[in-house]
């Protein structure tokens, strides 16, 4: 990935948006017919080995991250240098705490790795929540108002957009005397809220024409009902697409910021991978294993993002 | 798979390194002429961008001293034992230790072909001190009677020079302070006391981009974040003539590829090491490897302003400190880059004396539990240690936090700070929460400045808010020692005073880790770090 | 036409003020204080200090310094002072620019060209091995931390191989520029060829395309004209708005090669809370990021008859 940690190419984004807005709009909010978008896309998704794969991983993970007792009985940040000081991993004692070495402070690689866990789900998880939460409300009062409203969102959307993301997070947790994970996820989001909000209002724009919203208003329907109720459904989709997909991309920032300095404080792959780094030419372990748990990490949101979208897109089957 | 390590950029050097001193150093290069040499050979150093224009006052940080020092000679420097050394000065007499009386060596003359005179060091050091020219350190001017005259801390300026300093003749000038100070010959050493051309007072800001100056190079080219080039000034008179035709000075990103370059032969002199590369360097280099002790310290300091060591009992920081394994953690985590402290004053200075802090700089965990206990324990039995991310710290600052932890059930925790800004930010504005990294370089060397600017209650470099009265009263008495030996001792005898009030825990002194390219040959460091550039030679293709 | 440009600039004046503000906010709101930080640890004369700031104008309110700064650079082309080196931050933008922009633009070449073939051979073959391989790679490229991928390259590259330069030691010499850029190109890559791969194959069951078979047109000139033509509208806007996403994010792939362009010195000024070089270094990576997001909308109407701005 890239310095910039940038998100699902937008006009594909806004394609699938727009795809999958439409071709939801036979079948409003309620699904009478047997086989509705959701329905059609969870028989797709069976079938994919993408899918499968991806969702076994990250199954995996989320055990990792609420359970780590259940995997390792070693404590990842008590070290002891007079005995364990990189001390090489035993390959074969499966899942003790010497199996994949100790890095430069006499700590468990292994409980590290497992425990490390935590961070980035949190991070890719609650970035991702708080996005699609402020993104999806801008987007859809952009797009549902229109006119002013819209002009001003858009341009708001704009400034954030316009500003280099990678830039703007450093600057921004710079600022702060204690990253904690929360101000790791305030970060990203700050800076990463504007794509579902294009993606969102895109959707809402061509929901928005459908007869039956129209039927909803002159029934006399109130706006907030109107935009959870009918318009909201049929706006999923795309964003769902987008934002999966983002989830592994912003483990990925959570990382790449740590390796300048500005992760957040604890134990983190990221953290994890910046400072085993300096033990690179006689430790290759302590930067080897996070960076492998990073990867599959991040590959396996990813690669649920693509299966999602594929299933998602009518145009894909 | 393998990964890559930290672009830390120039902040790796910057910390250590701010406020870099003078130091000429005879480099002498006995022994290890295998190849023909070759007096005009040109070679590079691994260096950055200087953060400042080349004024000679208004640079600190390393990347522009390093410049400035092959540009300019002072009128004395010293020696890798901490002695004086006459440079541009015939001689620099005093009888009170309050005026003194500074005759020039003749025929020195500046790169641009005029005479040094004495006229050339007073008008330099008026324009310096002056805040309306705005030189980051025009504080080092500060001793000099008149001072407070030209930059008062409030109003006006009265006086548009300093009074104390006097030409007597072309080549003879005075220098008379506000009160006696036994040593203050050593600062004349720092660049801030260089002479200035008349050619600079027309367009300074000129002068920062293309510097004249005095010193054993002169200036050839600047091309901003590429290079700095100087060459051989073949009218220079001084001790230290350079034995090679000139230097490269090249900017790296970061330590890590100025390695690689230095393997592949694109660079020829390293002035620090990537910390990846530190545990393999030596294998790497050979004898082309460079490990020696430099005159700085590192200390974790409490807040005394805090409430957590407001009234502290001092015994709880004996015993914090003997909890500290600094053998292992010196061999260990910092790859024999340290050298475990047993005072506060660091090697390589005048006045130096090992174990001045008694045991307390030994680990004993038994102790160190049985201190804290007698001294009424660690208020909330938790302290955490604020650092700067961007300095390399991290490692030490959670062994350390171990290893107290592991000898004492004290729960311990680092504090990183964003970059340098944010902890020094922190520092000043007395927001450190318990306790903090503090690293000294030292100035000039001998103990004086390792204890008075740093222990005094009123002293720049005193962050922590220790204040002690009779320690300011000891010190006062040692500034107005008759002589330098006398002055020292009374220094000497301060030091060993500091176990009773821990102002700080020395951790370890620091180590230069640097090496050479096959190519040059006689690379000597000084005691601030710095290598001695006009004593490398240059072999013959 | 002229009436739609002429808007697009206007929407881009608001969005131009909130974004060097923004920035101009952020750093404001920074630790620390670039002059002080001139001092290091051992602290200067408050004199000069005061002095420093009030020659940068930082002791007046932030919304005055911003106004002061704005005035400057629209109407004397003015980007403020350095305050550590007080060189002029054109000057210094104007060292850092061009090598970044040499990097960016050997890096677009490459997600250009590979990404595109990559793209059209698993388009042309969805659905089998050679897609899958191909989707599976991409993907992979994606997941590689920038910093992971560029220490593999170079241990395999240039320690190993020494095929190549491990670092830049002259920007104008692509031979080194080429790992650099090929590591920045990654991930851009990898998106170009999925959004290339995505339009082929919905294309390729287009109406329009069955019909230029079945009028029995060569399959060359069908894949080559009707295809290629409709399907590379997505992949440009994409590629339109990643030029300036090349430029801004360079820092890490700069640091590991040691290239001083635009990441270096958005590092450092954050580090030395330099704001007017931050600021000015937003200002044009936003203009350029404006200007291709226009080019990109004109560019549409090109490729696509069907649109037509009024």
């Amino acid at each position: 990935m890239p310095d910039v940690t940038k998100t699902v190419p937008e006009a594909a984004a806004e394609d699938a948006a727009v795809a999958a807005a439409g071709g939801a709009l036979p079948e409003p909010s309620k699904p009478e017919k047997t086989r509705s978008l959701w329905g059609d896309a969870w028989q797709d998704l069976r079938r994919s080995w993408i899918f499968l794969v991806s969702a076994a991983l990250i199954l995996l993970l989320l055990t990792i991250t609420f359970f780590p007792g259940w995997f390792t009985g070693a404590n990842p940040t008590s070290g002891d240098l007079a005995k364990h000081f990189l001390q090489k991993p035993k390959l074969g004692n499966f899942f003790s705490a010497d199996w994949l070495g100790y890095d430069q402070q006499g700590r468990s690689v292994y409980a590290r790795v497992i425990y490390g866990a935590r961070a980035s789900i949190a991070v890719g998880f609650g970035t991702t929540v708080a996005v699609t939460v402020v993104g999806g409300l801008v987007g859809m009062i952009a797009g549902y108002f229109g006119g002013i409203v819209d002009s001003i969102l858009s341009r708001l959307t704009d400034v954030f957009f316009g500003i280099p993301f990678l830039l703007g997070t450093m600057v921004f947790l710079t600022s702060f005397q204690n990253r904690t994970t929360w101000v790791v996820i305030g970060a990203l989001s700050f800076f990463g809220w504007t794509q579902i909000a294009r993606v969102m209002r895109g959707a809402v724009i061509t929901t928005k024409q459908a007869d039956y919203v129209h039927a909803a208003k002159a029934l006399g329907a109130s706006t907030p009902r109107i935009m959870f109720r009918h318009i909201l459904p049929n706006t999923l989709a795309p964003v769902i697409v987008v934002a999966t997909i983002s989830l592994g991309i912003y483990i990925s920032a959570e990382a790449t910021l740590s390796y300048l300095g500005l992760g957040l404080n604890g134990v983190s792959w990221g953290n994890d991978i910046s400072d085993g780094g300096n033990q690179i030419r006689v430790a290759q372990w302590i930067m080897l294993y996070p960076s492998i748990m990073l990867i599959v990490t991040v590959l396996a949101f990813i690669m649920l993002g693509e299966a999602v979208r594929n299933a998602l897109d009518p145009k894909m089957r | 798979m393998r990964g890559a390590k930290s672009a830390k950029w120039v902040a790796i050097a910057a910390v250590v390194a701010l406020g870099a001193t003078a130091c000429g150093g005879g480099g002498d290069d006995k022994g290890s002429s295998k190849a023909a040499i070759d007096p005009n050979g040109v070679f590079s150093v691994e260096s950055g961008e200087p953060q400042n224009p080349l004024q000679p006052a208004n640079t600190m940080e390393s990347y522009g001293s390093i410049v400035i020092k092959s540009l300019f000679s002072q009128l004395v420097s010293y020696d890798s034992a901490g002695k004086i050394v006459m440079v541009n000065a015939q001689s620099v007499d005093s009888k009170d230790n309050k005026t003194f009386t500074v005759k020039l060596k003749p025929g020195w003359k500046f790169h641009d072909g005029t005479a040094v005179t004495a006229d050339s060091y007073v008008k330099a050091w008026n324009w310096a001190a002056a805040p309306a020219n705005k030189q980051t350190n025009s504080f080092w001017f500060s001793d000099i009677q008149g001072y407070d005259d030209v930059a008062p801390a409030k109003g006006k300026p009265k006086a548009t020079s300093l009074s104390g300093l006097k030409v007597v003749d072309d080549s003879t000038f005075t220098i008379t302070l506000s009160k006696p100070m036994p040593y203050f010959v050593y600062k004349l050493g720092y660049e801030v006391f260089s002479p200035l051309p008349e050619s600079f007072y027309k367009d300074p800001k000129a002068a920062g981009q293309h510097p004249i100056g005095n010193g054993p190079y002169k200036f050839v080219s600047w091309q901003h974040k590429k290079q700095i080039q100087v060459a051989k000034f073949d009218g220079y008179k001084g001790p230290d003539a350079a034995k090679n035709g000139g230097v490269i000075f090249k900017n790296y990103a970061t330590p890590e590829t100025a390695y690689e370059d230095l393997k592949s032969g694109n660079v020829d002199v390293l002035t620090q090491i990537a910390p990846k590369d530190l545990p393999v360097y030596k294998q790497d280099l050979g004898d082309r490897a460079i490990d020696q002790p430099i005159s700085a310290i590192q200390t974790i300091a409490p807040a005394f302003y805090t409430k957590q060591w407001k009234n502290i009992n001092p015994k709880v920081l004996q015993g914090l400190s003997m909890a500290i394994d600094r053998a292992t953690i010196t061999k260990t985590v910092l790859n024999g880059t340290r050298e475990p402290a047993t005072g506060w004053v660091a090697k390589g200075v005048l006045g130096f004396q090992p174990n001045a802090a008694g045991d307390v700089t030994t680990y004993n965990a038994a102790k160190a539990k049985q201190l804290i206990k007698e001294g009424g324990g660690v208020p909330g039995n938790s302290i955490t240690i604020q650092y700067n991310a961007d300095g390399g710290h991290k490692d030490w600052v959670d062994a350390v936090c171990n290893s107290i932890t592991n000898a004492t059930g004290v729960k311990c925790a680092g504090d990183s700070k964003a970059d340098f800004q944010a902890d020094l930010n922190a520092r000043d504005a007395h927001q450190v929460k318990s306790l903090y990294r503090s690293g000294w370089v030292l100035d000039f060397p001998m103990n004086a400045n390792f204890i008075r600017d740093l222990y005094g209650s009123k002293s720049d470099g005193n962050q922590s808010g220790f204040s002690n009265a009779k320690v300011d009263a000891d010190i006062a008495a040692a500034d107005s020692a008759s002589s330098l030996e006398d002055s020292e001792q009374k220094y000497q005898a301060i030091e060993k005073e500091l176990v009773n009030y821990m102002p700080s825990i020395p951790l370890w002194y620091y180590k230069v880790n640097a090496g050479y390219s096959e190519k040059v040959s006689g690379v000597k460091f000084d005691q601030a770090g710095d290598p001695v550039l006009t004593g490398v030679q240059v072999a013959k293709k | 036409m002229g009436r739609y440009v002429a808007r697009r600039l206007l929407q881009m004046i608001p969005v131009f003020i909130g974004t060097t503000l923004l920035i101009f906010l952020m750093v404001y709101a920074l630790p620390g204080d670039p002059v002080r930080g001139l001092f290091g640890d051992k602290g200067g004369s408050p004199q000069v200090i005061a002095q420093l700031r009030h020659q940068y104008g930082l002791d007046q309110p932030i919304l005055v310094q911003y106004w002061h700064y704005m005035k400057n650079m629209i109407l004397h082309g003015d980007f403020g002072t350095q305050i550590a080196s007080g060189r002029p931050v054109t000057d210094v933008l104007g060292d850092a620019f061009p090598v970044t922009l040499r990097l960016a633009g050997l890096s677009f070449l490459i997600e250009m060209v590979f990404g595109i073939a990559l793209g059209i051979v698993a388009g042309l073959r969805a659905g089998r091995v050679t897609d899958n391989a191909i989707l599976l790679f991409t993907l992979l490229l994606i997941s590689v931390p920038v910093f992971v991928l560029g220490y593999i390259l170079k241990v395999i590259f240039a320690f190993d191989l020494n095929w190549l330069p491990p670092n830049v030691n002259d920007p104008t010499n692509y031979n080194e520029m080429l790992m650099p850029a090929i590591v920045l190109a990654t991930a851009s890559l990898a998106y170009v060829t999925r959004l290339t791969r995505t339009s082929i194959a919905e294309n390729l069951r287009a109406d329009y395309i069955r019909t230029a078979i079945a009028k029995g047109l060569p399959k060359r000139r069908v894949v080559g004209v009707h295809l290629m033509r409709n399907s590379l509208i997505p992949v440009v806007t994409y590629l339109g708005t990643d030029i300036g996403a090349l430029m801004g994010g360079a820092v890490v792939t700069e640091g590991l090669f040691n290239i001083q362009g635009i990441g270096g010195t958005i590092y450092q000024s954050i580090v030395r809370r330099e704001g007017t070089t931050l600021v000015g270094l937003v200002t044009i990576l936003v203009l350029v990021y404006l200007l291709a997001n226009l080019l990109v909308d004109l560019l549409y109407a090109v490729l696509d008859p069907r649109i037509r701005y009024a």
